[in-house]
């Protein structure tokens, strides 16, 4: 890093005015360098302000938002000074910036490549022929398949990766000085994801542009970043280069971040029960799917004969990419979704494939928590009303019995009692999944089938979260169903995990030695597929490019 | 558990079971005060009515406000005070039954297929397109014909008629509520659809559905005048407010207060009822607990 910075923040103040008329500071007197060619990481949870940082490089505050003071300046030029047309002129040719989800960026209307070389029509950088030229190259160094002809294609004819790829052309055939990727791969599956930063980086490192990188995910940060910005509240923790970071954090919050990362490996409940008792849960060749019925079967069948068992106590795991059925697995061990062949037995008996054919006790006895607790949750219902509910509904309580049993139910998620009187919009993300979790203990359930129940929250939520079921169960003897993307956190909980590929079940291991004892070469390639907190990672990946051909679905 | 008292006097608080209590802002008051007071007209207005409704009082017609005549006479020199008094009852009880009865039945009914799906679904909307393709004052025009004129036949006839849009509306609104997780979850706890409906779908889809009973309000005082015009409404020498200005709107030219009044009376009904829509009470919830 010699001479001058290519970007120099100071003292970066952005506020909002709420309708209240309340004024509200977003980022409070940020300031950091970057040189050029090196890539900065943003890194902190959600709030922390890290997106409005990046949008302010470009001169752009979202609605709502001012740059109220401080200075940014981005090679000659002044940003926080300049007018809206100067901007203008700034964005993708100095100025680039990548979205995170990229289907959204694009029109669907419209063909690849006219999206792709809009930016240098707009600013007359060069003539039609040669922009597409210079993007077939960038599709080249993208290592996008067919780069001559898949401009030609719609985005919807290209998968995500592809997609975010696209994007990432769309961004550098301005040769901007400085790239903005706004997490820019939080959205795609683990084995996606390796092959998109891949080419962000060989592309970076070949074109020596400066990059700010945005974040929540320190592995990811660690394989393509040069320093690490750690934020909160919007404020500057932490800064440092990504080794230091990583192995000698100095401020508390950033070790904090690095010890909800690391997962504490799950101790198995003490094994007292017999052997031979029954298991909780036993799915028996369970096949399910959507739309309507031809001759017993749906017209698109998800999962495809899927069995396993679930020892009263213990903890499953499962992991897959999107679209690999787990989801459904629980819908249809709940009920939601009706079987259409194979059996599910609940210590033992029987239920009926669908929800109505089953009795109250079977329901209760089983409880599933969904991903999102905004949705989850009834927005016009009190937290009360709604964890008191299958109080009054399973139990028959009433009046001040049920009201002291909601109390005692936060009080078992750690949720203070006053709460209850509160709308679940009134609460910050953990807080709501958290009364998720009380809605379902308050069944008193036997099994919780957790769907994807951290993969919305930050990662020290999320940590947090997973303490709490640990510490529940060791409570009241639950038995979880674990269904995540995310490893570490299965691996955090779990006793086995089962790897689902297309509906059907590849493997089943146990979970502490996953990475050893697997054998089938998905549940292989998905495993060493997760990012390590360590920067040599990505670099000295080595995966067996067949491998990745016959199961990433790129 | 007893609500602590805010700086902010310009709430309103009904006390209500210990620890519930209600803000009620003043736009909502006025409106519901206007409504209450329209009420009441429509109860007693035969008795402190000064003239006979039907009673030819003035040898001069449209004739000015006077002391004798408040809102002064009609096309035929009848006293419009008494008239409008009179026709609080129609308006007020016609319309506002109708459309209460017209949305409570479209919103049950729009929750109940959006919740069952399927072949209820289907053929209960279909049933509805089906019935809202008739013109509603030829359909009004056949019932009347063929079960005669009186205040029931009227209002079930308004009520039918616009109960196809309250449907509609109320059905479209509940299936996106319908696909959320809170409902899956209810389902899975093994509620029953009325729970459902009741519980988890109304309170979510209540805002617009209210709004939307406001309008259709304002949608019946008219077809109700409509239908009192072709003489298939309130029967003369009775009429509503709608056939009021209907009667005299050839008095506009003259300015006649005879159909100044009606109109603002109308007006005064219709804007009350959506601003009490749109400022109903709120539940204080007490979170210094």
């Amino acid at each position: 890093m010699t001479g001058t910075p290519l970007v120099s923040v100071r003292d970066l103040r952005i506020g909002a005015t709420t309708d209240a008329g309340r004024k509200v500071e977003i980022i409070r007197g940020v300031g950091f360098d970057i040189a050029p060619g090196e890539i900065l990481a943003l890194i902190g949870e959600s709030g922390s302000g890290k997106t409005t940082i990046a949008l302010s490089l470009m001169g752009h505050a979202r609605t709502g938002c001012a740059i109220e003071g401080g200075t940014i300046r981005v090679g000659e030029n002044d940003v926080a000074a300049m007018s809206e047309t100067q901007r203008a002129g700034l964005r993708g040719t100095q100025v680039s910036y990548v979205p995170q989800s990229a289907a959204a960026a694009f029109n669907p209307s419209k063909r690849i490549i006219d999206q792709v070389i809009e930016v240098t029509a707009i600013h007359r950088l060069m003539p039609r022929g040669e922009a597409e030229a210079r993007a077939r190259e960038l599709f080249r160094a993208l290592a996008l398949p067919e780069p001559d002809t898949i401009g030609h294609r719609y985005p919807h004819q290209v998968s995500g990766g592809q997609l975010q790829r696209l994007s990432a052309a769309m961004a550098l055939i301005g040769d901007p000085e400085l790239v903005i990727f706004d997490e820019p791969t939080t959205a795609l599956d683990v084995t996606t994801q390796i092959e998109v930063l891949l080419a962000f980086r060989s592309v970076m490192e070949k074109s020596r542009m400066a990059g700010v990188y945005v974040s929540h995910d320190l592995a990811v940060v660690a394989q393509i970043a040069d320093r690490i910005l750690v934020l909160k509240n919007g404020e500057v923790q932490e800064e440092g280069t990504t080794e230091q970071i990583l192995n000698a954090p100095r401020h508390p919050y950033t070790k904090e971040l690095i010890a909800a990362f690391e997962p504490v490996p799950h101790v198995p409940a003490e094994s007292e029960e017999q052997a031979d008792e029954t298991p909780i849960l036993d799915v028996d060749g369970l096949c399910a799917g959507y739309g309507p019925l031809t001759d017993g079967v749906p017209v698109s069948s998800v999962l495809k004969d899927v069995s396993f068992k679930l020892e009263r106590g213990r903890n499953l795991g499962v992991i897959g990419e999107s679209g690999s059925g787990k989801s459904t697995l629980a819908r249809s061990i709940a009920g939601i979704l009706p079987a259409y062949r194979g059996a599910v037995r609940l210590d033992g008996q029987e239920m009926a494939p669908a929800l109505h054919a089953r009795s109250e006790t079977q329901l209760r006895r089983a409880q599933i928590v969904f991903q999102l607790a905004d949705t989850a949750l009834n927005p016009a219902h009190s937290i009360g009303t709604i964890i008191g509910r299958p109080l009054r509904f399973y139990h028959g309580m009433r009046g001040s019995r049920r009201e002291a049993r909601v109390i005692e139910l936060l009080d078992m998620v750690r949720l203070p009692a006053a709460l209850r009187h509160r709308l679940p919009s009134e609460l910050s993300g953990g807080q709501k999944q958290r009364v998720n979790l009380a809605r379902a203990l308050a069944a008193e359930p036997e099994l919780i089938l957790c769907d994807e129940i951290t993969s919305a929250l930050d990662t020290v939520v999320a940590a947090a979260i997973l303490d709490l079921l640990k510490e529940l169960q060791g409570e009241l003897r639950l038995s979880y169903m674990f269904i995540s993307h995310d490893l570490s956190t299965v691996e955090a909980i779990c006793d086995d995990v089962l790897v689902m590929y297309k509906g059907e079940l590849v493997e089943a291991l146990p979970a502490a030695r996953m990475s050893s004892e697997a054998k089938h070469p998905y549940s292989r390639l998905l495993i060493s597929s997760v990012p390590q907190l360590d920067t040599g990672w990505l670099a000295g990946l080595e995966q067996d490019p067949e491998l990745v051909a016959q199961f990433a679905q790129r | 558990m007893t609500a602590p008292e805010t700086p902010n006097a310009r709430r309103l608080r009904l006390p209500f079971r210990g620890d519930r209590a209600y803000a009620f802002n003043w736009i909502g008051r006025i409106g519901l005060c206007i409504i209450l007071f329209w009420l009441v007209i429509a109860v007693i207005g035969q008795w402190i009515a000064p003239y006979p409704v039907g009673k030819i009082v003035g040898w001069d017609y449209f004739a000015p406000v006077s002391r004798e005549f408040w809102m002064g006479t009609d096309y035929l020199g009848r006293d419009i005070f008494s008239r409008v008094l009179m026709g609080a009852r129609y308006t007020v009880g016609i319309a506002l039954a109708a459309v209460a009865l017209a949305v409570a039945a479209g919103v049950i009914l729009g929750m109940m297929a959006a919740v069952a799906g399927g072949w209820f679904d289907l053929l209960l909307s279909r049933f509805v397109d089906a019935f809202n393709g008739i013109p509603s004052l030829l359909f009004g025009l056949v019932v009347v014909a063929a079960v005669g004129s009186s205040i029931p036949v009227l209002v079930l006839t308004l009520a039918a008629i616009y109960m196809p849009g309250a449907y509609r509306f109320a059905r479209a609104l509940a299936v996106n509520v319908n696909a959320m997780d809170f409902v899956t979850v209810a389902r899975a706890r093994g509620e029953h659809t009325s729970y459902l409906i009741a519980c988890e779908i109304l309170p979510n889809i209540l805002g617009p559905v209210l709004a939307d009973l406001g309008l259709r309000f304002v949608y019946i005082v008219l077809v109700l005048s409509g239908l009192s015009f072709l003489g298939l409404g309130v029967q003369p020498p009775n009429a509503d407010w709608g056939a009021l200005v209907r009667e005299n709107i050839e008095g506009l030219s003259l300015g006649a207060p005879a159909v100044i009044f009606p109109s603002i009376a109308i007006a005064s009904l219709t804007i009350s009822v959506n601003m009490f829509i749109d400022n109903l009470p709120t539940k204080i919830r007490d979170r210094s607990d």
